[in-house]
This record gives C-alpha cells, structure tokens and sequence, in this order.
C-alpha cells in the first residue's frame, strides 16, 4: 500500500513495515528540543533522573531564547539551573543564550536532518518540516518523560496535501503565501493533520520553507513538511552536513490523503491577518492607511537574512516615520552575522530601527517591546492572539517583512508594492 | 456545579498569558492568571467539579502546559468541546484532565441548562438530551488512569527496575 510522508516515518521510526492514519506507535524520536522551559521541564523529574538516569544524552537540544538576557531573578535562576543541569547530565546540544530562536539553531547547526523524527517543548517544532524532519509539538510533561525513557506515543496522523503551483509576484513573501492559506483552511483546518507541501517548490528557497511550516501548526497542523530537492540539498552542504548522514522520505504516488488542495503562487498578494486570529485574512489594500505604533521585523517566523535584506532594500536611506518603532529582531546568530556582513543592519540602523538580541523577545510578550493599552503592531511573528505581546487591550497584525517594513516607513499600514 | 462557556478557538494565551509563562509553573502560581485574558471572573469563581464548555479547536496556540495543570489543580471535572488542538489534547491525557469531544453536546447547550456527567457510560446529559462521547484507547487510558504521564513512566521504570 503506497504511504504519506508521515506513515513512512513513523513506520520505520517504530520498526514496523507498515504504520498506517490512526495507529498508535511507540518511537524513540531523534530529538529533543527544550528552551527556558528546561528548568520547569527537569524540575518535574529531578529525583526520577537522580534515580534512573536520563535515556539518552545525544537526544535532548536546549536552546536558551525565550527571555534572554534573563529580565529578572527568576529568568536568570532559571537560566543558571538549566545550565548546571546542561554540565551534570552531559548534555551535548547545548546553545547559550544570544545563538538564537530554538527553531533556527536546531536547522542551522545541522541537528536537523531529512527523514529525522523530532519533538519539542514548543509549538513551532514544526519548522523543521523544512527540511523534510518530522517535527512536532509537545508539553512539558511529555519533554520531561522522553528525559527518563528516550521514547513516546504518536498517533499516525491523516495528511492535507497542498500543491504550489508557479511563482510568487514581486514583494510578495512566503508570508504572505502561508497567512493566506492558513485564511482559507483555518485555524483548526489541519487539526491533528500532517500537510505536505509540494508542487513548484522549486521556486521557494529554504527561507521560505522554514517561513511555512513555521506556520503549519496555526492552522492546527501536527506536522508540516517539503521534499528534499536541489535547494535543500545546497542548504544542508553550506551548513556543513554530510551527504550520508541524512534518510530523506517522501509520500508513495496513490498514498491516501484526507484533503488536497492547490495554490496558485502567483494570485497571491501581500496579506494580513487581523486581531486576534490567525486565519482572520485580509489583503493589505483593505487595511492601508491604519495606524501602527510599534513594527516588529524578525523572530523564527521572519527573522533570517534574507528578511532583513527585504527589509533593509525598503529602509535604506531613509528613516522610520516618527508615529511608529520599527524593532529588529534577527533569528539567530548566524543570521545577525550575515545582514551584518551585508550591511544591511547598518541600513536597518541609521533608518532608526532598534536591534534586539537573537531570540523570541517580544513574540511571546515576556519582555522587550510589549505594547501598551491602545496600541497596534504590524508583526512578521506568526500569532496575533489577544494578549500575546503583554497587553490585552492591544492589537496584532500579521504581515511580511516588506509590508512591515513599507509600514515603518509611513506609520500606517502600507502596500510594500507602492514603495518598491 | 457550574458552567463555564466559550467560543471557537480559544488559544493558551487566553487560557494563561505567554507573560507569565517563564515565571509560573506550579499550580498555585497559575491558577490566579487561569484565564486572565478570557474571562476575569473564572480564576475568583472556579469550584471543584465545574466544567468548562467550548466550540472548535480548543487550546489552540503554545504548548505551554499551563492551562492545563491550572484546570487541573482548580478542580475542573471535565472540557466538553467540539474539538481540540492536538497538543492541548496531548497535555490534558498527560496530566490526567477529561477532554470529551462532543459536538452534539455543544450544540444542545444553553446557559441555565443542567449538565450531568456520566462517566462509566460515557455520555453526558444536557437539558433532557444525553449524547455518547468517544473514549481514549485503552493503551493511552491507561496514562491518564495512572494519574497522568509522569505516575505513568515512574511506574514503568521501577517495574523495569524491579526485573533486573
């Protein structure tokens, strides 16, 4: 019987010939992805793991993003226990704070690999379908668990096929692309499903793939997943991975899907999402001219290079509109270097953009950059929902980088294809 | 027994703000904010034994469990919703919280309606209407019988142990 991506995965994961939409399989998943939460998460097994051990010290990845550098005494006691348990268990991937958002780290310092199995104590695990992982979303409880057995449940997921079909216009983003499926399918039009993206997926680099599954799980998506071809391939050689070290899978012709849907690239058009839900779409024209106090270009959803450089394209020699903040928030490490290297950070800079440290900042309104009672931000974060940037009586809309970007310009939400 | 209702889509930003999150773990330090977004009232309110009502995808956004330990630790009986997002099912089986996905019951509910729960039939009774909800299977029961996921594994382990 031909197999999905996701049975294929699960299948040889768990030893079986053949793990098919709504069996239960037990796997030993290749990763383990913690950030902050590590404290919270080793804190409910610190006896159990004194006791027994933990299963396997290659599988858990600890990146510290969430609230760095620490904002108080509670995030930094946190932090310094994380990293003392980081020295007493051996932990092998281990990324102190300033490498970057946990989702970005894990693919650029090669712990992601095609046909790979990896869960994470955070929703957007699911970013790694970019290259072609099984990645997947859990809590903290389960992270805790997997510490002392090295092994979990799944539930072979159905799976949503969607077909890109030709090339996206002139500054109009992968973001615009994900925000205006994820308007058509809805919040829960994937709930509990794998999507498979292919088609034309020649035309969209790593970038952008890492920008749509990102996405995969506002549209309740378990997993969210590409083939690997040319470009993923390029990817994985300049980040120093090794050819023999990957298992790429991709769904058999005639597997069965429970939906498949099609997208023409190229009707697409910069898109918003509207307060307080993700798939509440609107196309930018609709909205010109609102008002914007705080603009926020970044995160694990837009933060690499390749944003800035769209970003810094619109902004260069000019500056920010004096009714609005434009924040800079890069991915990771890595990134920050290259649209340093660029100079596009300069540009981003002298126009009068602040530049956040490498991480989750003011995505998850923790810290840095909440907004007051009142105000409205135009975001390339991936969730708009009530409250997520500190304050209740604000508002979040979603956009691309050039839309945010022609926004910072004006005040007021801007087509970025009148500024190009 | 009181009746808590919500709409679609209520993500864990309502249910417990991100704010919180990196300084909030254990229940006593949840259950003030338990909704903080959403509803005000339902942190002073919440009794033992009340149960919350919900329509689609339930617990949508963060995995951030605490929502769930939060519900927990107050008492709620059970969730009776249209559906859930996948990892706040997950997390509700791992800390032992009933989810019942029951569209038909959602549907039949009206504020002042009585609820009535019956768990060895597994069906619940709203108004004069009962509805049967689907159970969990036996395999992934048997976490949430343990008393969640972490009793679960303890168990296992020093069986594991016990054998050698």
């Amino acid at each position: 019987m031909p197999m999905t991506f996701a049975e294929k995965v699960l299948s040889r994961k768990a030893g079986k010939t053949s793990a098919r939409a709504g069996d239960l399989v037990t796997c030993k998943p290749d990763r383990l992805l913690m950030h902050d939460n590590a404290a919270a998460i080793t804190d409910k097994v610190a006896k159990d793991m004194a006791e027994f051990g933990i299963a396997n010290p290659e599988q858990p990845v600890i990146v510290l993003d969430h609230v760095i550098p620490a904002s108080d005494e509670k995030t930094a006691t946190s932090h310094k226990k994380i990293r003392e348990f980081v020295r007493k268990y051996g932990i092998k991937h281990f990324f102190d704070i300033g490498t970057g958002v946990c989702h970005q780290v894990m693919v650029e310092k090669g712990l992601i690999l095609p046909g790979m199995l990896a869960v994470g104590s955070d929703s957007h695990t699911c970013s790694y379908g970019a290259v072609n992982a099984f990645a997947t979303g859990i809590d903290r409880t389960e992270a805790a668990s997997l510490l002392l057995t090295g092994e979990t449940w799944f539930k072979v997921p159905e799976t949503i096929r969607i077909t890109l079909k030709g090339r996206l216009p002139e500054m109009v983003s992968a973001k615009d692309l994900i925000l205006t499926i994820i308007g058509k399918v809805g919040a829960d039009g994937a709930d509990y499903c794998s999507v498979e993206f292919w088609g034309d997926i020649a035309n969209l680099t790593i970038d952008d793939r890492f920008t749509i599954a990102n996405m995969g799980v506002e549209m309740g998506a378990k997993n969210a997943v590409f083939p690997v071809d040319e470009i993923t391939k390029g990817y994985l050689q300049e980040i120093g991975v090794k050819r023999m070290s990957w298992n790429p899978e991709w769904a058999d012709d005639g597997a069965t899907y429970r939906q498949e849907l099609s997208w023409n690239m190229a009707e697409v058009v910069p898109a918003i999402a509207v307060p307080h839900k993700v798939d509440k779409y609107k196309p930018v024209t609709e909205l010109a001219g609102l008002e914007i106090q705080q603009c926020l270009i970044g995160t694990c959803t837009n933060g690499r290079a390749s944003d800035l450089a769209v970003a810094a394209g619109i902004l260069c020699g000019k500056k920010v509109s004096a009714s609005t903040r434009l924040l800079i928030l890069p991915a990771s490490r890595a990134e920050l270097e290259k649209a340093l290297d660029s100079g596009d950070i300069q540009a981003l800079v002298s126009a009068g953009a602040v530049l956040l440290p490498p991480g989750c900042g003011p995505c998850l309104g923790a810290h840095q950059g909440c907004l007051a009672p009142g105000e409205r931000c135009l975001s390339t974060s991936n969730r708009n929902f009530k409250g997520r940037m500190g304050c209740k009586d604000a508002e979040i809309y979603l956009a691309s980088p050039a839309t945010v970007a022609a926004t910072a310009l004006t005040g007021r939400i801007t087509d970025p294809r009148e500024v190009a | 027994m009181r009746i808590w209702a919500y709409g679609d889509d209520i993500n864990t930003d309502m249910l417990f703000p991100g704010k919180y999150t990196y300084t909030c773990a254990k229940p006593d330090e949840i259950k003030p904010h338990l909704l903080e977004d959403l509803d005000p009232e339902f942190a002073k309110e919440v009794q033992p034994g009340d149960i919350v009502f919900a329509g689609k995808n339930f617990g949508c956004g963060s995995s951030r469990e605490q929502p769930v330990v939060g519900l927990k630790a107050v008492g709620i009986e059970a969730i009776v919703a249209r559906s859930y997002a996948r990892i706040f099912y997950r997390a509700a089986i791992n800390q032992g919280l009933l989810l019942i996905e029951c569209p038909d019951a959602v549907t039949a509910y009206k504020p002042g309606l009585p609820v009535q729960l019956h768990l060895k039939e597994s069906s619940i009774t709203v108004g004069e209407q009962t509805f049967k909800f689907p159970t969990l299977p036996p395999e992934i029961l048997a976490i949430r019988d343990a008393g969640g996921l972490l009793a679960y594994t303890r168990a296992r382990l020093r069986a594991k142990a016990g054998a050698k």
